[in-house]
């Protein structure tokens, strides 16, 4: 990762070029460009209801682009082909905001699932496998829990584990620590750095938890809910301190302000 | 201290400036101002300006916050610049946040009046566009069956061993009972009329063809529409709503594959055997009703060994595996493109049992027509 003569590094990992998204005649957003480097932790930001998991949902080809493409290391995912879509997916690990755990299954088969899918473990190298994979989110012993028998912080770390089932190079998170107290929440920010670096994956994730986006981020873009555009794109730190648009000031900075009132 | 009704004055038109005079307690329990008549009066004004004043307001609650929202929305709609002054303590601010927000609007989308709703094109519309997505469906299962068959698909063979098991032993309670009045039903029905011709005997072969070729499969098919169709509905319904379609699709694996397949295979197994046991059930109940109208059991058994047909048999048989599979289109379709509420899953079983009820009974008519056509 660090070799940085290879050419590929220099492109960017993903690239959104020029994308609206809509949903019938209701534009959700417009003219969104922005590119993620390989190994950032980018974050999308921005009010509720402006079109965050709309644009990951789009990230992931769930949602065609109304105008504009995505680009992943330089090839087009809108315009590719569907065994290529299935390969680029295969580098991928996802959690959703409800979940995605499928409800039918234990923990143990929810993981099971894409190993079984993409490699050419044995079934005893995949137990042992998802025995590991869960103890990395502090759920060993697990296996047999159906996701509505656990809590709601822990259904968001076995969706992790299922999310980095195949050491994906790419990680979608939306709002992986929403609804958790300050300390679990701190908690799976260290979990997601850690993995991320283990795994040398780069990670795009909505959040709206300031503690979040100033630990953790690298590179962020701020979605607005008026103009229905990108109206900030750079390091949150950057952001907060010297964007011209007093809406992201404020964002990131009023609200930090409550959130620190809020915590002990 | 006593109430008084809210009420309100619409004052003065100096300088295209009106004001509004609150007055009484807006509480609960007093009704409210009168906002369509405010509204007619201002519409016909139509000042430049309306000053709401709430010095003489008495008691307030939210209903009071309701007609200012109102009033304001209003205003804004016109063109009319809209001021709240000498308000109680709390209601300009309340007032403030609740217009902080931009009310949504949400893009126009002919949602039909009723009298759309039966309007024959628009019916039929509708019934064609249902109709195409349920075929261009049915071709996705197609593919998705070809798949299977050729060893590539991700069907889990675990799942449709449980949906076989929950569409079939569970429920026999059901068809059982439905099935033994029907037979009975027909019994009676042929009964009454045979024996004007002195002809009881009959009643077996009415009952035998009967539950064979119609009754036996219809009931069942019904039946299972209601149970099992819209099980579907309402498991793939929660599995959108809750992104688990989302993450199988990322997953590279088709959901067709992975839940349509499973739960239309289980269906295509069971509707088979459960229409065998109804219909026998259905002769039984015929026998019941016969054995009441003087008709012994050896006689009936006879009789209906003679009605026995191979043909009979296979024409209830092959309609049960094309109701089959239209339960499972009507029941999955719905679910797999609906929406992520829960209303959304309400409204895709209803339209699961709606739409596999419609196509039962015009396939079943269908066949028929063609059956008789050819002579079978
Ligand atoms: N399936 C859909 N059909 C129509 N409109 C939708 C659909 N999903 C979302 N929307 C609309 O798109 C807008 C953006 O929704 P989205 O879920 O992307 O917001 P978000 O930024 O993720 O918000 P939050 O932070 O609350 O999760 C909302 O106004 C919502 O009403
Ligand atoms: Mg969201």
């Amino acid at each position: 990762m660090a070799d940085a003569t290879g050419g590929t590094q220099l492109q960017a990992h993903i690239e959104i070029r020029d994308l609206t998204m809509a949903y019938g005649s209701f534009v959700i957003q417009r003219d969104l460009s922005f590119n993620v480097n390989h190994g950032d932790i980018f974050v999308i930001m921005g009010g509720s209801g402006c079109g965050k998991s709309t644009l990951l949902k789009h990230m992931l080809g769930l949602i065609s682009p109304r105008i504009g493409d995505i680009l992943y290391s330089g090839i087009s995912f809108t315009r590719a082909g569907d065994s290529e879509k299935e390969a680029m997916r295969q580098r991928w690990g996802i959690t959703y905001q409800s979940g995605g755990l499928f409800s039918a299954m234990t923990l143990a088969e929810n993981v099971t699932l894409p190993l079984q899918l993409y490699t050419r473990y044995n079934s005893a190298e995949i137990v042992e496998i998802v025995a590991y994979k869960l103890a990395l989110v502090g759920l060993a012993g697990y296996q047999n829990y159906y996701p509505a028998e656990i809590s709601g912080g822990m259904r968001k770390r076995a969706a992790l584990a299922r999310a980095i089932a195949l050491d994906p190079e790419i990680l979608f998170f939306d709002e992986p620590s929403a609804g958790l107290d300050p300390i679990s929440s701190r908690l799976l920010d260290e979990l997601i750095v850690q993995l991320k670096e283990s795994i040398g994956a780069t990670v795009v994730m909505v959040t709206h938890e300031l503690p979040s986006i100033f630990d953790i981020a690298t590179n962020s873009v701020y979605l607005d809910n008026i103009t229905r555009t990108m109206i900030g794109y750079g390091n949150p730190v950057d952001l907060r301190d010297h964007s011209d648009q007093a809406v992201v000031r404020q964002f990131l900075t009023r609200s930090a302000a409550t959130a620190n009132e809020d915590s002990p | 201290m006593d109430t008084q009704a809210p009420a309100f004055q619409l004052l003065g038109d100096n300088h295209g400036e009106s004001s509004l005079v609150l007055s009484g307690d807006w509480v609960q329990g007093h009704g409210s101002g009168n906002f369509d008549a405010l509204q007619s009066e201002l519409l016909l004004r139509h000042p430049a300006k309306l000053m709401a004043d709430g010095s003489s307001l008495g008691d307030w609650d939210s209903i009071l916050m309701a007609f200012l929202l109102q009033c304001h929305n209003l205003c804004r709609e016109e063109g009319i610049a809209f001021e709240a002054r000498d308000m109680p303590e709390g209601v300009a601010q309340l007032l403030a946040v609740a217009t902080a927000v931009e009310t949504h609007q949400p893009p126009v989308e002919s949602r039909g009046s009723l009298l759309a709703s039966i309007n024959p094109v628009h019916l039929l519309h509708k019934v064609s566009g249902n109709l195409q997505e349920s075929l261009g469906f049915l071709g996705e299962v197609t593919i998705a069956l070809s798949r299977l068959l050729a060893g590539k698909a991700n069907t889990r063979f675990s799942d449709f061993k449980e949906f076989c098991y929950q569409a079939g032993p569970d429920a026999f309670a059901i068809i059982s009972l439905i099935s033994v009045l029907v037979g009975m039903i027909l019994a009676y029905l042929g009964a009454v009329q045979l024996q004007q011709f002195g002809a009881e005997v009959y009643v077996a072969d009415l009952v035998v063809i009967g539950m064979l070729r119609e009754m036996g499969v219809l009931m069942t098919a019904i039946v299972m529409a209601g149970r099992t169709g819209a099980a579907y509905a309402a498991q793939l319904g929660t599995m959108q709503t809750n992104e688990e379609i989302d993450a199988i699709t990322t997953m590279g694996i088709s959901p067709i594959e992975f839940l349509v397949l499973p739960r239309m295979l289980a269906l295509i197994v069971v509707m088979p055997l459960l229409v065998i046991y109804a219909d026998l059930l259905g002769i039984v109940g015929g026998g019941i009703v016969a054995g009441g109208m003087g008709i012994s059991p050896v006689q009936y058994i006879t009789q209906s060994e003679g009605a026995l047909s191979f043909t009979h048999v296979a024409v209830g048989l092959l309609k049960s595996l094309v109701f089959a599979i239209l339960i499972a289109i009507a029941g999955c379709r719905s679910s797999i493109n609906s929406g992520r509420s829960s209303a959304a899953v309400g409204q895709a079983a209803t339209e699961a049992v709606v739409t596999a009820i419609v196509y039962l009974i015009v396939a079943d008519a269908a066949i028929n027509i063609i059956f008789q056509q050819v002579g079978i």
